[in-house]
């Protein structure tokens, strides 16, 4: 990228450095992303991560780094669109329209602590068409230590068990109304700074 | 290879396709459509295997490619050769060292483990596509999950032939929602598919379709009750290995109708051999 | 003993050597260069460029010598590179009305304002082998007036201003599809259409136009107008906010006019079919508009009965890199397939025969 980490220190509103390597760090990102995705609720670590601007982390970052462009809007919760320094990081490095219609969406970045009300305003894609509705980024504090959850659904062997401290309230509510509307639904990633979890709509969280 | 990108295709393709993968993934037997790209091998050679592979493989991956479950396939060694040209990665024969293992055909008889992604390279994705030539329509099924004209074509084959009179291709339904095509396996490797620990993805390149089952998913094949699904059996074991469970290619001998059947699986024969198995044309080959 | 077959590798190293071979022909024979090719097969090198959407006429004569003339595997080798190539910017829509034309000619009009022009065409030559160019030949003398600076004024302008014809939508300012990004979909818009049938492969598009005349799906078309000559390509790219032209390319684009009987809320008028090709391409040309024109039908309200007119049918079967590969895969082994045929068909005449068997015993019993 343009700027070498080492010299420069970032002014306020200026994109941190991107990649190291974009080329094998967003195919390892993502074969992590895949993993995630292919089992939900699995939590996969992802490390040597580039540093993240304030309001997003390291996962989430990373997650846009890897999978979002010119042809994906995105869609940032207020807390994150206040950051200067967020938007034009994102910006910068993946060159996406950044949209305020949740519903023109391909992927969106909530921060942490959101409770997931905001899901409904997302595109849930057709009956026709399930596969055009939003990627969402949900931003956690951590993994375990919290109240565990059971999971089962395509990608888990039988049943798994997941804790997710640092969201919402409504977080597991939201994610069974989202089971809900299969096929259509939002497929969700769960990032914290050095670990991410999947819950595509397939999820069936056990009450 | 000098001028192109690691794994042929731009950054930008790649992320296309791999935002494809992720949402394949997340429904289960669904078609995604993908701006597939053209390739440098011809469309209905593997081109959506490729891109799919093109779009997951990194540095670290061990490759296997194979045609009709052979790794020497003159289009398994084509297409092994252009991921060894244009990423450098590892390639193998063994089903059990591939992380990655792209297929035309056949699934491998050793059961594939948990971490592992089988890539399939697909012709034509749609199941309802000979019953349906129009895409519009057939899409309004999946999204209607209204697969009666397919129930209906089983049936006249039942009526017809007293079976189902599929061979390969065989439908299945996945998570028991998505009517999907298995792409031109025997339908002996159809039960591999349910509950498989690896990731499967399938490609169609000419028809711009990415689908996946995730691991640990049901895979059914249609059937009725009366008349349940069944794979095929052979009277004969193999002549190489003496494998009485793997799927059997019979190979013409001579032109007095002389023939013999060998494992369609070469790895999984040569394995079975050098582990000592021997069948009844066979060597003993480990001896010591 | 049998072996499993082993040497795929060398086989096809072999076959690539020989390939190699044949493509050169008889060392003897001088070698024919890429420039040689430009500018004397340019009608192939046309062809190639339009189907293979790709304008460089070096690359397209390359294509076609390393394809020994085969020209879809031409247009294949092109497309190939061009999925490779980034994107610098988006061009503004090219204005075929400033064409420096060097062939304009009309059959809806005796004459009209800048004149027919022939051109360099095929048209009115009598089809004899001419056996002098069996021999090198000098090049021949350089023909007069070989271009038009006049204005040349649309056909369909005039008929315009008549109020005679459908109005064009000229918004240049809406996205375009474009297929080589996004899969087709259905319904699928004119735009989408139309480059579909520019890639599309000349013979299909040509049987599919002649279809339309014959009966399957009649369009009553006149040739209002076909021009071929040089354009300029501007871009206009962000950053500098004002337009640059990045050079000229030659087209040929063709208007047909054609019938519209009027429906219940509209008049009758005529309604337009468009052909646009790279170089010198009017057959190609000619015959996309007539596709074109077949399908607008659903738009224009017209019962949707004919190949022609139907987009799916159409629109999924134009590309020849596509269907090339499908129909020659058949080439590649089926055996695993085939031999599960083979299960199935025996136990089906076995069965076949088991029931025949007892039928033949139920009736000698009775």
């Amino acid at each position: 990228m343009l700027m070498n980490s080492q010299d420069v220190r970032p002014l306020p509103g200026q994109p941190l450095p991107g990649f190291a390597v974009p080329v094998h760090d967003s195919q390892r990102v993502f074969r992590g992303i895949l993993d995630a995705m292919a089992h939900p609720g699995k939590i996969v670590e992802l490390t040597d991560l580039p540093d993240a601007p304030k309001a997003l982390n390291k996962a989430s970052v990373a997650v846009c780094l890897a999978l979002v462009d010119f042809e994906t809007p995105l869609w940032a919760d207020d807390a994150i669109s206040a950051q200067a320094q967020a938007v034009t990081h994102i910006q910068f490095h993946c060159g996406c329209p950044i949209t305020t219609a949740p519903e023109k969406a391909r992927f969106a970045l909530l921060s942490q602590g959101t409770d997931l009300t905001s899901l409904k305003a997302f595109c849930h894609g057709t009956d026709e068409r399930p596969d055009l509705s939003t990627t969402v980024i949900v931003q956690a504090e951590g993994f375990g230590g919290g109240e565990d959850v059971r999971l089962s659904g395509p990608g888990i062997k039988t049943e798994t068990t997941l804790s997710i401290t640092g969201v919402g309230t409504g977080f597991w509510q939201a994610v069974r109304d989202n089971a809900q509307r299969f096929p259509r639904g939002v497929d969700l990633m769960i990032c914290t700074d050095e670990a991410i979890v999947c819950l595509p709509r397939t999820i069936e969280v056990e009450d | 290879m000098d001028g192109y990108n690691f794994a042929y295709l731009d950054e930008q393709t790649k992320r296309m396709i791999r935002r494809a993968i992720l949402k394949a993934v997340a429904i289960p037997g669904y078609q995604v459509p993908f701006g597939s790209r053209e390739m440098p091998l011809p469309y209905g050679w593997g081109t959506g295997g490729i891109q799919v592979t093109a779009g997951v493989i990194g540095q670290d991956d061990v490759l296997k490619v194979i045609d009709q479950g052979a790794d020497d396939t003159t289009n398994a060694v084509s297409i092994r050769r252009f991921f060894a040209r244009t990423t450098g990665v590892k390639t193998t024969e063994k089903t059990t060292e591939a992380t990655l293992i792209q297929t035309r055909h056949r699934i491998p008889e050793r059961p594939l483990s948990e971490g592992q992604i089988l890539v399939y390279q697909v012709p034509i994705p749609e199941p309802l596509r000979w019953l349906e030539p129009r895409e519009t329509e057939t899409r309004k099924m999946h999204a209607l999950q209204e697969y009666g004209i397919m129930h209906v074509k089983l049936y006249e084959d039942i009526a017809r032939f007293g079976r189902i009179a599929t061979s390969y291709d065989y439908p299945v339904v996945v998570n028991d929602r998505y009517l999907m095509k298995p792409s031109p396996i025997p339908k002996f490797d159809n039960p591999k598919m349910d509950n498989m620990p690896a990731l499967q993805l399938f490609g169609a390149g000419r028809e711009k379709r990415i689908y996946a089952i995730p691991p640990y998913t049901k895979v059914k094949s249609l059937d009725f009750d009366d008349h349940p699904f069944e794979i095929q059996q052979w009277d004969e074991n193999c002549a190489l290995c003496g494998s009485e469970n793997s799927y059997l290619d019979e190979v013409v001998m001579d032109d007095q109708g002389g023939r013999m059947f060998v494992c369609s699986d070469t790895d999984h024969c040569e394995s079975r051999q050098s582990d000592g198995h021997v069948g009844p044309m066979g060597t003993q080959q480990a001896a010591e | 003993m049998y072996v499993a077959v082993k040497g795929g590798e060398k086989a096809i190293e072999n076959a690539h050597r020989l390939l190699a071979q044949d493509r050169r022909g008889n060392p003897g024979v001088p070698e024919l260069t890429v420039v040689q090719i430009k500018e004397q097969m340019s009608l192939a090198v046309d062809r190639v460029m339009t189907e293979g959407s790709l304008y460089d006429r070096d690359l397209a004569a390359l294509a076609i010598k390393q394809a020994r003339g085969d020209l879809v595997e031409a247009i294949f080798l092109l497309r190939a590179f061009r999925t490779t190539l980034p994107r610098f910017a988006t061009s503004n829509p090219i204005d075929t009305t400033a064409m420096k034309a060097r062939r304009r000619i009309s059959a809806t009009y005796k004459d009209l304002p800048g004149g027919q022009l022939l051109g360099p065409t095929f048209d009115y030559t009598h089809r004899l082998l001419d056996f002098a160019l069996m021999a090198e030949s000098e090049a021949p003398d350089v023909a007069t007036s070989p271009s038009n600076d006049e204005a040349l004024p649309r056909v369909t302008s005039l008929l315009n201003a008549e109020g005679l014809i459908e109005q064009e939508n000229s918004d240049d300012t809406a996205p375009v599809s474009d297929l080589t990004r996004e899969p087709l979909d259905f319904p699928a818009n004119r735009d989408l259409r139309l480059q579909n049938l520019a890639r599309g492969d000349e013979g299909f598009v040509l049987a599919m136009g002649y279809s339309s005349q014959r009966g399957y799906g009649n369009t009553h078309p006149f040739a209002g107008e076909i021009r071929m000559g040089e354009v300029e390509v501007v871009i206009e790219p962000e950053e500098l906010g004002f337009a640059i032209s990045i050079g000229d390319i030659t087209v040929t684009e063709c208007e047909m006019i054609n019938q519209f009987k009027g429906s219940a809320t509209e008049a009758p008028k005529f309604t337009r079919g468009y052909g646009l090709s790279f170089g010198e391409a009017e057959r190609k040309a000619m015959a996309m508009a007539l596709v074109d024109r077949s399908l607008r039908a659903r738009e224009l309200g017209e019962e949707v009965q004919n190949p022609a007119q139907d987009e799916e049918f159409v629109l999924y079967h134009t590309d020849n890199v596509e269907a090339s590969g499908f129909v020659q895969h058949l080439k590649l082994p089926h055996y695993v397939d085939f031999q599960g045929e083979l299960e199935m068909v025996r136990n089906l005449r076995a069965e076949q025969a088991h029931v025949h068997a007892q039928e033949q015993m139920l009736k000698a019993g009775e």
